[in-house]
């Protein structure tokens, strides 16, 4: 095994010789979905001066060291890029085989947060601390396995070509896969994570082509479950509180509505052009909770304006752009599932994200994907982004 | 798609993935419509709030004007003291509310923990000074009398003095130049209230919560010129409210200085003669009551006779202004406003009033003339004047036979203004007159003196004093008569008979009334400004000048001089020859009629001295005496309550300032040099090309100083030596006093 092999796909043209190898025509590195990377690398880069914006006077938790979080955001983009270099170079295919492994260790890794070993940070018990500083959120990693697993449970058959769509067992088998991680995380409660799930399990089914009956199934399932989940108290008071709040964040300006209040005056003051990086006087003031984090995209909308928060929606909508055209495009339905799933991650991720920092969805705990500070997140999105890249890489060569 | 046959792949799922695809890019449209909302459509509106979030004012006060004598004397200005101040909002977040530290902070001053506490509490209805009734964001001073030992004590320890600073600050100093007061004319500032400040947000002089606010006197009527313009660094700070940036800085405007035409030694003789009047006439018997006099209040003015501007204005009791500087304690703010305090903060020049006695008789002898009386004629000057059933007595049933009306002011002679009055009174039809107006000549003539209503002249709170014209009484009648109708019985006790009475007719001119008004007792009142007001105008050839303390305005850079002009109000209704003849007879007053013997060995023939005396009756109190004098520059007045006889009580005091105005020594010599004020002065002090205003250096006290220059000649007491011309008094107290068997006037003096 070596890496030219596995670089390059066997069959295409003849074996080059040194740097030229990486240019030709047939090479990862000219398969590679340029778009998706270079905007993930662009929103991880704004991310690293957004983080740094936020973070350079906040000496309660920097340490003392402005450059505490830049540097580590960074070198979470780095160690996030080698993961993605690390999927591509194994193949999704060949992970193919290791997911059921893979989701045995997500799945510990959640039940780990359940027992002493987790920590609960702002209310939500999805904490691993590692010491040194360094902290683990296994429910970042479930979100892949649950995709790869359903997806691999799913187009088993199908990539057979036994059956053109899977059935109604597979679809069950599927989804006892996906709730067993969505019940662990829902114990947490980490009530984010748990809504990109289902919204990851929702895309997975639209994408594996199963029956409509399922699709409509679940969205009521959800429906109803949430439903239950107000009626019947699972939600911490705080979870409502915040969910209030977004509703009408004046009700409570200085106690739980003073997040979103806050986020929206940075935002709202940032106008067309923004107050220019380092700036901002709601981020430079401190005045927004999470602001490295969950609420980062604020930093963006004051200190960049419409112009900055636009060209980071603007890049994530080419990432996702790109990612439905691998799913549509690769030949295997394991592919189209796994980009698929990415997708539904993804878009629904930064939609609550940003959403919530507008005022529009409730305050949640997610991160930006890519943007926000977060080891665990970086390393996740990043997986997910060298899986799209292999499925792009191995796709049949087209005219 | 060429992979799609290949794969064999279904339409459902190509189908569902371009739904997936429209999906997440109207949710990205819709990220994309909300941003637009709130930064392009909303934009403004939450930049607003924004810049409300992170800035912090912080007021540097401006420094406030001076306020300075005619010759450039500081009257009021500021030092530099170590104020120690509380901040409420950091004591507040103490366990015990910062008691403990409140506590610690009056060992280290030395003072009374519970003062200290009180100085700290916030103002509301329930709560008495002293409290703070400031803002209670802005540190509140506790005392600005620090030493730099205690200040030290305090900054070095901040740990054990949480929310106490202790920084240098300009405070308000009355510095008392030469040992004058000015108290009541200067007044005070205190910190500004709430309302104050919502009242004046949207005016060109907006106040800021550190204001202090000039709250009487001249430190509130130019308070705005005084103020000045605090500066105002705004700084950005971070939500735990530490400073990350300076969004803006304007820097402090001092305030404009004011110059006023207040001569600070003329004030301090002023003062000191009125003390000392008044401490002598209390060791003087009153007859009448078998007591001595209480001589419990008193005021003098000064007045420029031809510009109506103040020399001195003094008012007593008085009381230290500087104790309203870094807050007042509970026991000087009791000692000057409690029920039992004799209300020092009055300025009793321009609010005190009574009834002028025969102070008023100049109104009522430019009455006659305008009804007609020849000044020369002959008018009996009976001992007694009868109408009905009333007998009004001339004083001590002195009979001077017939005599002008000069010579009626001059012996100050009753009984010829009753005659007068009371033919008018007839004239005009009555207790029922004629239908169409009456002539009322000597109500009218007080009006146009300009009696009854407020001078103008530029200090807050000025009261108007009464004529009691039948327009009054009517209104006072409507106002009154339920109570005494309710009270008055006709045979019962004095108050409850006149009462009775009132009920009855109080609506009218009664005939006693006119001829009590005749002499200026009755329900006739006026303030000591208003004397000064006639008195001068008599001097200056009829002119009425708005009283004005204020001379000038001076830009703290000295650039810009605002003069403030004297301003007429209207003419005396006398012609230039009955003014001169009531100018011989006023002199006549000061040379061979009631005050004469307090004037011997004046200088009359260098410096023509004019005056008249009053003794006012007040039912229920001793009498209110009154001199009222003038010489062609300036008029003096000074009153007394419940100290005799116009001249007896005042006669030597006002004499006494005269001698200092002019010079003029023990010995009846006039001494030029030793004169504060010969002519009035004209000159506005020099502003330096600094902008400082020059001041020349003022004598230790210049009152002590006169006393020496009396004491020097021979005859300093004029009561000791007798003018041929005049009949000699038998009692210090025997002048003008007559007694009426219903003497009118039943309110007391302000």
């Amino acid at each position: 095994m070596t890496g030219a092999n596995s670089f390059s796909v066997p069959g295409y043209g003849p074996e080059r010789a040194g740097w030229t190898r990486v240019f030709a025509r047939d090479s990862v590195a000219r398969r590679l979905d340029w778009p998706i990377l270079l905007s993930a690398i662009a929103l991880s880069g704004i991310g690293s001066a957004l983080v740094f914006s936020a973070t350079r006077n906040r000496t309660e938790i920097n340490q003392g060291d402005p450059y505490y979080f830049l540097l580590r955001h960074l070198m979470n983009t780095g160690i996030g890029l080698a993961l993605m270099l690390g999927t591509v170079w194994l193949g999704h295919r060949a992970l193919r085989n290791a997911v059921p492994i893979l989701y045995g260790l997500s799945v510990l890794g959640i039940l780990l947060v359940l027992t002493p070993l987790g920590s609960t940070v702002n209310g939500a018990h999805s904490w691993i601390v590692l010491g040194g500083g360094f902290s683990l959120q296994p429910s970042e990693f479930v979100k892949i396995t649950i995709i790869l697993g359903m997806a691999m449970l799913l187009a088993a058959r199908v990539d057979a070509g036994d059956k053109k769509y899977p059935d109604h067992r597979t679809v069950l088998q599927s989804l006892g896969l996906a709730s067993v991680p969505v019940m662990i995380v829902l114990l947490m409660p980490d009530l984010g994570s748990v809504m990109v799930m289902v919204v990851i399990i929702l895309g997975v089914l639209l994408a594996s082509g199963a029956s409509n009956r399922w699709i409509f199934g679940l969205i009521t399932a959800g429906a109803l479950g949430a439903l239950a989940v107000w009626q019947l108290h699972i939600l911490d008071q705080y979870q409502i509180a915040r969910f209030a709040a977004f509703a009408n964040p004046r009700l409570d300006p200085a106690g739980v509505g003073y997040n979103t209040n806050q986020a929206r005056i940075a935002i709202g003051s940032g106008g067309l052009t923004g107050a220019g990086l380092f700036h901002g006087s709601q981020t430079t003031g401190q005045f927004v909770p999470e602001q490295q984090t969950d609420f980062v995209f604020t930093v963006a909308g004051e200190e960049l304006g419409f112009l900055g928060a636009g060209l980071i929606i603007v890049l994530l909508g080419v990432v996702l752009w790109r990612a439905c055209r691998i799913a549509r495009e690769t030949t295997e339905l394991y592919g189209t599932i796994v980009a698929a799933g990415i997708v539904a991650w993804f878009a629904f991720q930064a939609f609550e994200n940003v959403g919530m920092t507008l005022g529009i969805m409730p305050v949640t705990g997610l991160p930006l994907p890519f943007v926000s500070y977060g080891g665990s997140s970086m390393f996740a999105v990043w997986v997910a982004v060298g899986l799209l890249q292999s499925i792009h890489v191995q796709r049949p060569m087209s005219a | 798609m060429t992979n799609i046959p290949e794969t064999g792949r279904t339409p459902r799922v190509q189908t569902r993935l371009v739904v997936i695809q429209i999906l997440v890019l109207s949710l990205l449209g819709t990220l994309g419509g909300r941003l637009w909302y709130l930064q392009i459509r909303n934009g403004a509106q939450y930049q607003k709030e924004a810049s409300g979030n992170h800035v912090q004012q912080v007021v540097q006060p401006a420094v406030r004007g001076s306020i300075l004598d005619a010759r450039g004397v500081a009257l009021a200005d500021n030092e530099t003291r170590l104020v120690v101040s509380a901040s409420r909002t950091d004591l507040l977040k103490q366990k015990d509310d910062g008691k403990a530290v409140l506590a610690k902070l009056a060992g280290v001053l030395g003072m009374n923990p519970e003062d200290v506490a009180q100085k700290v509490r916030l103002c509301d209805a329930k709560t008495p000074q002293p409290c703070w009734n400031g803002s209670p964001y802005q540190p509140i001073p506790i005392t600005d009398k620090a030493t730099p030992r205690q200040a030290l004590q305090i900054r070095e320890r901040s740990e054990d003095f949480p929310g106490i600073t202790a920084e240098p600050e300009a405070v308000r100093r009355y510095g008392g130049p030469g040992k004058s007061n000015t108290a009541q004319v200067l007044g005070y500032l205190s910190p500004v209230t709430d309302s104050e400040i919502q009242q004046a947000k949207d005016t060109d002089s907006p106040y800021l919560r550190s204001d202090m606010v000039g709250r009487s006197g001249l430190e509130r009527q130019y308070d705005r010129e005084l103020r000045g313009k605090a500066g105002v660094t705004r700084y950005e700070v971070d939500n735990l409210g530490r400073v990350i940036g300076k969004a803006q800085s304007d820097a402090a405007q001092s305030g404009s200085s004011l110059v006023t035409s207040i001569d600070a030694r003329v004030q301090r003789v002023a003062e000191y003669q009125l003390n000392d009047a008044m401490t002598k006439a209390r060791q003087q018997f009153d007859d009448i009551t078998g007591e001595n006099y209480k001589a419990d209040s008193g005021a003098v003015v000064v007045m420029e006779a031809k510009t109506g501007r103040i020399v001195a204005m003094a008012s007593a009791p008085t009381y230290d202004p500087n104790v309203w500087v870094g807050g007042i304690s509970a026991k000087d703010y009791n000692a000057l406003t409690g029920k039992n305090s004799d209300y020092p903060l009055l300025n009793r020049a321009i609010q005190g009033q009574s009834a002028p006695g025969s102070t008023f008789k100049v109104v009522s002898t430019a009455a006659a003339v305008q009804a007609g009386y020849d000044f020369n004629g002959n008018y009996p000057c009976t001992s007694s004047y009868s109408v009905g059933g009333q007998v009004f007595k001339n004083f001590e049933g002195e009979n001077f036979g017939p005599i002008s009306l000069g010579r009626a002011l001059e012996v100050s002679c009753d009984t010829v203004f009753y005659g007068l009055a009371d033919n008018q009174w007839k004239k005009d039809g009555g207790i029922n007159p004629k239908k169409g107006q009456p002539k009322d000549y000597f109500f009218k003539t007080a009006h146009q003196f300009g009696l009854g209503k407020p001078t103008g002249l530029d200090l807050p709170n000025e009261v108007g004093g009464r004529v009691p014209d039948r327009q009054w009484k009517l209104d006072y009648w409507k106002a009154n008569k339920d109570g005494w109708c309710k009270t008055g019985k006709k045979d019962g006790s004095y108050v409850e008979k006149i009462a009775y009475e009132n009920c009855l007719e109080g609506n009218k001119m009664r005939e006693g009334d006119a001829i009590n008004y005749s002499i200026g007792q009755g329900d006739t009142l006026v303030t000591p400004i208003q004397e000064a007001m006639i008195y001068g105008a008599i001097s200056n050839g009829g002119t009425l000048h708005v009283p004005t303390i204020g001379k000038a305005i001076i830009s703290p850079d000295g650039k810009h001089v605002t003069e403030i002009q004297p301003k007429a109000r209207g003419r005396l209704p006398i012609t230039p020859a009955t003014r001169n003849m009531m100018d011989q007879a006023l002199a006549g007053v000061a040379t061979r009629g009631t005050a004469a013997w307090k004037f011997s060995g004046w200088p009359q023939d260098k410096i023509p001295l004019h005056a008249k005396t009053g003794t006012a009756e007040v039912y229920g109190k001793q009498t209110t005496s009154w001199l009222a004098t003038y010489t062609k520059d300036y008029s003096v007045i000074m009153t007394i309550a419940q100290a005799g006889t116009g001249s007896g009580a005042s006669g030597e005091a006002v004499r006494n300032i005269y001698s200092a105005l002019y010079g003029v020594q023990g010995d009846g010599s006039v001494d030029n040099k030793k004169a504060l004020l010969p002519t009035p002065q004209k000159d506005l002090p020099k502003v330096q090309p600094d902008g400082t205003i020059a001041a020349p250096k003022i004598p230790q006290d210049p009152a002590e100083d006169q006393k020496a220059d009396q004491a020097g000649g021979d005859g300093s007491q004029g009561d000791q030596q007798q003018p041929a011309t005049s009949p000699s008094p038998t009692a210090g107290n025997r002048n003008t006093r007559r007694r009426t068997r219903r003497p009118r006037s039943r309110r007391t003096p302000a």
